[in-house]
Parts: C-alpha cells; sequence; structure tokens
C-alpha cells in the first residue's frame, strides 16, 4: 500500500521507493518472459492446438498466435486463431486429418 | 565430503572476490579445511586479495587439463594452515574450461576438504555457468541498487535450471548476502532496504556487510578482511554468515550508523 500512501500524503515517494516499486514490475515482467518455463509451455500449446484444430478445420499454423503477458497479480493467456471462410465449414469429424 | 559453495552475482565489483576471500579464511579460523577456487579466468584476482599472487605456479586449467595435479597447484595460506588456494589463470584462453574437467576437479575438491568456495565471474554465460554447476550452496552477492538486485534475479533463475542440483529435481540452497550496505543512506532512504531487497529476490538472508575502508585496506596488504581486521565491522557480518552456514540459527545484524563515543567527543570538538 506504500503507492497509495504516498498519493494521499502528497510527498514525494524517496527515492528508494521508486527503486523498489521499479524493480518490482520489471522483474515480474523478466521473470516472465526470459523464463524458459514458459517459451516451452507456449509451444506446447501451439502443437496441441494446432493438433485438436486440425482434426475439425484446416488451420495454417501462422493462423495461431499464443501471447502470454505475465502481471504481479494475474496473467493473461491470449490465444488469437484465425480460420479461413471455407476451413470453418470443412470436415467435422472426430477422425484426424493431416495438417501438412 | 565437501560443501561446495559458489559465490555469485550476475554483475561484477558488487564484492564476491571479497566475499569468498572472507568466507573461506573465517570458515578456516573456525578449524574447518577449506578450498578457495577462483573461476574468474583471464581476470584473475582472488589471488591478489588473498596476497599469494607470487606464488602461483600451477593455476585451474592446468589441472582441468591434466598439466598439473591439483596437490601441485593448491597454494596453502601461510596464516591459516587450513586454507587453501587454486588460482585462476590470467592468460589462457578460458574455453579450455571443459565442463568435464571441471567436474573432475571439483570431485577431487569434495573429497579433500570441508568446504570448497568458488569465486564466480561477472556475467550469466559458460563462466558463471561452470562456477555455480557443482554447488550445493549459493552465496548471492547483492548490493542494494536496482542494476545488482536484477542481475542477482537472474541468476536466481539459473540456480534453479542450470545446475548439477536442478538436473536432479534436488535444489541449491540460497544465500542472500547484501554487501556494501551503506547505513547513513538507508536511514535517509536513499537506498533499497534490507526488507526490500529480500522481498522483490525471495532468498533467505545471509548478512548484511557494511561499505566499509576496512576492506579496502585489507585488500591493499593482500589478506582477507576477516584476517586482517577481524574485529571490524564487515568482518563481524562475514564471521556471523559463516555461523549461519555451518547451521547456527542467529538473528542478522543490520548494521547501523556508527555513532560512538569517540565520534561524539570529535563532532564536539569540530563543532
Ligand atoms: N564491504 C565493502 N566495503 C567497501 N568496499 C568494498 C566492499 N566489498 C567490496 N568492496 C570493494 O569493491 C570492489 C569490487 O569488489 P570485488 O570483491 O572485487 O567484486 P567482484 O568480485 O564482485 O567483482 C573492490 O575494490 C573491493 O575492495
Ligand atoms: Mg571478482
Amino acid at each position: 500500500m506504500s503507492f497509495l500512501d504516498n498519493f494521499f500524503s502528497r510527498k514525494r515517494p524517496s527515492s528508494s521507493t521508486v527503486a523498489r516499486n521499479r524493480l518490482q514490475i520489471l522483474l515480474a515482467h523478466e521473470r516472465g518472459v526470459s523464463g524458459e518455463d514458459d517459451t516451452n509451455l507456449l509451444r506446447t500449446l501451439h502443437r496441441e492446438i494446432l493438433e485438436v484444430l486440425a482434426r475439425h478445420v484446416s488451420v495454417d499454423q501462422d493462423n495461431v498466435n499464443i501471447k502470454l503477458d505475465r502481471g504481479q497479480n494475474c496473467s493473461t493467456l491470449e490465444i488469437d486463431i484465425q480460420v479461413p471462410e471455407t476451413g470453418l465449414r470443412a470436415q467435422v469429424s472426430t477422425s484426424a486429418s493431416d495438417l501438412k | 565430503m565437501a560443501q561446495i559453495i559458489v559465490v555469485t552475482s550476475g554483475k561484477g565489483g558488487v564484492g564476491k572476490t571479497t566475499t569468498t576471500a572472507a568466507l573461506g579464511a573465517a570458515l578456516a579460523r573456525n578449524g574447518q579445511n577449506v578450498a578457495v577456487v577462483d573461476f574468474d579466468v583471464g581476470l584473475r584476482n582472488l589471488d591478489l586479495v588473498m596476497g599469494v599472487e607470487r606464488r602461483v605456479v600451477f593455476d585451474l586449467i592446468n589441472v582441468v587439463q591434466g598439466d598439473a595435479t591439483l596437490h601441485q597447484a593448491l597454494i596453502r595460506d601461510k596464516r591459516c594452515e587450513t586454507l587453501s588456494i587454486l588460482p585462476a589463470s590470467q592468460t589462457r584462453d578460458k574455453d579450455s574450461l571443459t565442463a568435464e574437467g571441471v567436474s573432475r576437479v571439483m570431485e577431487e575438491l569434495r573429497e579433500k576438504f570441508d568446504w570448497v568456495l568458488c569465486d564466480s565471474p561477472a556475467g550469466i554465460e559458460r563462466g558463471a555457468q561452470l562456477a555455480m554447476h557443482h554447488a550445493d550452496h549459493a552465496v548471492i552477492v547483492t548490493n542494494p541498487e536496482v542494476s545488482s538486485v536484477r542481475d542477482s534475479d537472474r541468476i536466481v533463475g539459473m540456480l534453479d535450471s542450470r545446475t548439477a542440483r536442478a538436473e536432479q529435481g534436488e535444489r541449491v540452497e540460497k544465500h542472500l548476502l547484501l554487501t556494501r550496505y551503506d547505513p547513513a543512506r538507508a536511514a535517509r532512504d536513499e537506498m533499497l532496504s534490507v526488507d526490500d531487497v529480500i522481498d522483490i529476490l525471495s532468498v533467505p538472508l545471509l548478512g548484511v556487510v557494511p561499505e566499509s575502508e576496512d576492506v579496502l585496506k585489507a585488500s591493499n596488504v593482500g589478506a582477507p578482511v576477516t584476517l586482517a581486521a577481524p574485529n571490524s565491522a564487515p568482518a563481524k557480518a562475514y564471521f556471523e554468515a559463516v555461523r549461519r552456514l555451518e547451521g547456527e540459527e542467529l538473528p542478522v545484524s543490520i548494521p547501523t550508523e556508527k555513532r560512538g563515543l569517540l565520534d561524539f567527543i570529535f563532532k564536539k570538538r569540530g563543532a
């Protein structure tokens, strides 16, 4: 709550407070983005989503985009899939069709 | 069987070499058999801080490459019988440190000593990774300053993923050592506080070493500060840290502004 304290007291925050806040934001970001675990997670998600999609619609692998944004309190996973109009109407069957 | 400790930080100039020498000597003073190993190939300094620079004949790379035995390369400290130094090479190419060679040397050291302290080079590249690879413990040397804390955070991540222990699903025990701490600036809120740094890095605190000219004086004469000035504030912090490494539970003393009686009298006189 130090942010609010500083806000309400209208005092300029001390330089050590500024340093702490900057670091907390930066590291939360770096731990997410540069973490190898996250890269692996995204790769696996990408592959498996394509596999599931391929059973029902034809989707180019470049048209599936996944983004992970790690925040301090909550993170968002954004999955963007673009399907061609013809693709959606395609085979709705349970047998896996090949993608590539 | 030795405990292997890596003294690491990411950032350069934060006090790794000073700390390796001080902790090594403090452990040895407690009667432990200690080897300090310089992994900073190309920029070796541990020999200088320990005052053995003129006694270096063989170095870590010679031993790794099999050109010298460990026994030939280890230099025994003259002030402290149970303390030995394995220097780094100054000239050779650092790629000549092979992972297998380092493993072999570390295993041999593990058998001969109670504690092995590895002084890591700065950075997060190969050299730093080799230095941390065999560690059971990591002393993460951090200054209360944004870039040092950020680099320490990277190192924490690597300790959890790139070490032999991590590969076996185990953990390297991490300890935060805050050095070059300036109590006066901390009191004026101009410096990250001890609690801030612990909070941000989530690593348990091993000690807080104040910024002190005793460190500089000790390195001038080529002695670890724990031997050169055992009663100085930084030496006391290092001795305390060593007791904690040895498993004792004691609260960490946070350095405060020293306003002794003498300071007081001189202040009065000066005014
Ligand atoms: N507690 C301290 N007080 C004052 N100077 C220090 C302290 N710790 C380290 N230093 C000085 O800081 C410089 C860098 O220290 P060093 O141990 O060589 O860092 P590193 O090995 O991390 O590069 C040296 O000049 C050293 O004497
Ligand atoms: Mg050094």
